[in-house]
């Protein structure tokens, strides 16, 4: 009933935007009403240009996400392991932190070139921070009675961190995994809006240089359905593997892109 | 060199933390075998001494011997009781209780079974699989007790192991841990706030002083074994356990 009351204020929304388009006679151009990005939307996948740019953005994001939260756990790791790595290595990268990385992007396209590799490499960096500093909390965070339990079993350190130190990282790792995941995306628009051949975010830009903002909104439409869904899987995954901690919230540590 | 029947020997144990000191000139031996029972107010440094034994931190003076040589790190042949169950909520109980075994490589094949009859001994049978937060807080601490004697070690350090539990959990437990002694002759230190369950447990109860911790008295029990529940309510027991108190309150402890 609820969910029902739900829907039923969804289309109580759309249906509001579409008369206030046609009674106002807002000009396309400016806000299309809903029923003309639905007609985008079909033409786009009719034509195949929205398949071939969503796999090309998806694609980009998912290896900017990879590298990016891999680096972000190894870091996080080294940084939350050892004293030394984060005397020496951690002002730097909170600085670096500081900095917006979308910022960044024409020198990647500059370094890195027009094609997947510098796509790939604005994504990772846009998403690696908010897993380093889950990683780093979520390894910090260890019961010190449980490192006390281990430690009077004669653990070694290696143990200490496979069996207590990862595992009970593992709820604030995954908290990181789905901001990293939405971060990828949009380090991967942005850098396709600097300069890119094709993606989405390249299409939203041709279409807004031949002024179609009905499509406009179709290509935002499915944005943030492909969040949707990217942060469906990390939950997904998320419950299958911290499956001890199904309240998983409340861990994130956030950054911002 | 200690002698060879002194399991554990602490000598002029002093700890330390910063300006506080936890552990005065501390001096105790424990033989072979015994239950040894410490009881003092919160803060004298109970835990401090437990830590010092399962060699988890050194003390600032002194020094502590086991069997035979000197404390310098943890030992596998140690069995810790914490004063919380300590317990891994990504591992099931019995992933808990084999966490020793997982530790120090003892072969989980061989050690199922051992851990499946502990279980069933604490009352734990069929909640093998369960998660920890599945169980009630009594049952945690017994599914610690058993991991704390999975591995079979010849001590046990326990550090109020109960004091969470009800009144009536407590003495099945109570129970029970002297069974599994008298069983398997392990030598036994045993932290409690508690001085009725000092009594009914030790051979020898240890009482300290408010801080800085020194040992104030040193009694032995000699009722005789295995002890029901109703020594409790016998005039002996009633005498011991007031001297006990009288001590505590003499030099400001509480209870
Ligand atoms: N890590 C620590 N850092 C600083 N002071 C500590 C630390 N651990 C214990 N102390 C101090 O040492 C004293 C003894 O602590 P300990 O935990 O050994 O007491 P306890 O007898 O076990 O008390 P309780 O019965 O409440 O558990 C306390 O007064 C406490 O303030
Ligand atoms: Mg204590």
């Amino acid at each position: 009933m609820r969910a029902f009351r739900r829907l039923l204020l969804m289309a109580a929304l759309l249906g509001l935007w579409e008369a206030a388009a046609r009674l106002l006679a807002i000009p396309a151009y400016i806000l299309p009403p809903p029923s003309a990005v639905g007609v985008g939307l079909y033409r786009g996948f009719r034509s195949g240009i929205f398949i071939e740019n969503i796999w090309i953005t998806m694609l980009e994001t998912f290896l900017g996400f990879v590298l990016g939260a891999s680096t972000g756990f190894l870091l996080g790791t080294a940084v939350a392991l050892s004293r030394r790595f984060e005397y020496y290595l951690y002002p730097i990268i909170i600085m670096f932190q500081a900095m917006p990385k979308v910022a960044l992007a024409p020198l990647i396209i500059v370094w890195f070139g027009l094609d997947l590799t510098s796509k790939v490499i604005n994504a990772g960096l846009v998403c690696f921070f908010p897993l380093m500093v889950n990683t780093i909390a979520g390894l910090r965070a260890a019961d010190e009675d449980r490192i006390s339990l281990m430690r009077s079993l004669a653990a070694t350190p290696a143990q200490i961190f496979w069996m207590l130190r990862l595992p009970g990282a593992l709820p604030s790792i995954f908290a990181g995994l789905e901001i990293a995941m939405i971060f990828a995306l949009i380090g991967a628009i942005v850098a396709e809006f600097v300069g890119a051949q094709s993606g989405l975010g390249v299409l939203i830009q041709s279409m807004n240089f031949s002024m179609d903002v009905a499509g406009q909104f179709s290509v935002l439409f499915i944005l943030s359905l492909i969040g949707l869904a990217l942060n469906g899987i990390v939950t997904a995954v998320r419950r299958r593997v911290v499956f001890w901690d199904n309240n998983g919230r409340g861990h994130q540590l956030g950054g911002k892109p | 060199m200690p002698p060879q029947d002194e399991l554990i020997a602490v000598k002029g144990l002093t700890r330390r933390y910063g300006a506080v000191t936890a552990l005065d000139h501390v001096n105790l031996t424990i033989a072979s075998g015994a239950l040894v029972a410490i009881v003092g107010p919160s803060g004298c440094g109970k835990s401090t001494l437990l830590r010092i034994l399962a060699g988890l931190m050194p003390p600032t003076e002194g020094e502590a011997w086991l069997q035979g040589s000197r404390i310098e790190g943890p030992r596998r042949d140690i069995g810790v009781v914490f004063q919380t169950p300590v317990l891994f909520p990504w591992r099931s109980v019995l992933d808990n209780v084999l966490l020793p075994v997982d530790v120090q490589r003892l072969g989980r094949d061989k050690m199922r079974a051992t851990a499946m009859n502990l279980l069933r001994m604490v009352g734990l049978e069929g909640f093998e699989t369960h998660l920890p937060n599945q169980l009630s807080g009594g049952m945690q601490q017994r599914a610690a007790l058993v991991r704390a004697l999975i591995h079979d070690p010849s001590v046990l350090l326990m550090d109020e192991p109960f004091g969470a539990l009800d009144a009536m959990t407590r003495e099945q437990m109570n129970v029970e841990l002297q069974r599994i002694w008298l069983e398997r002759r392990k030598t036994i230190v045993f932290v409690t706030h508690s001085v009725g369950e000092a009594v009914f447990l030790a051979d020898r109860v240890v009482v300290m002083s408010p801080r800085p911790g020194r040992i104030v008295d040193t009694l032995d029990i000699d009722f005789p074994r295995p002890r029901p529940l109703s020594v409790m309510n016998t005039e002996a027991f009633g005498v011991h356990v007031s001297r006990i108190r009288e001590k505590l309150n003499a030099t400001g402890g509480l209870e």
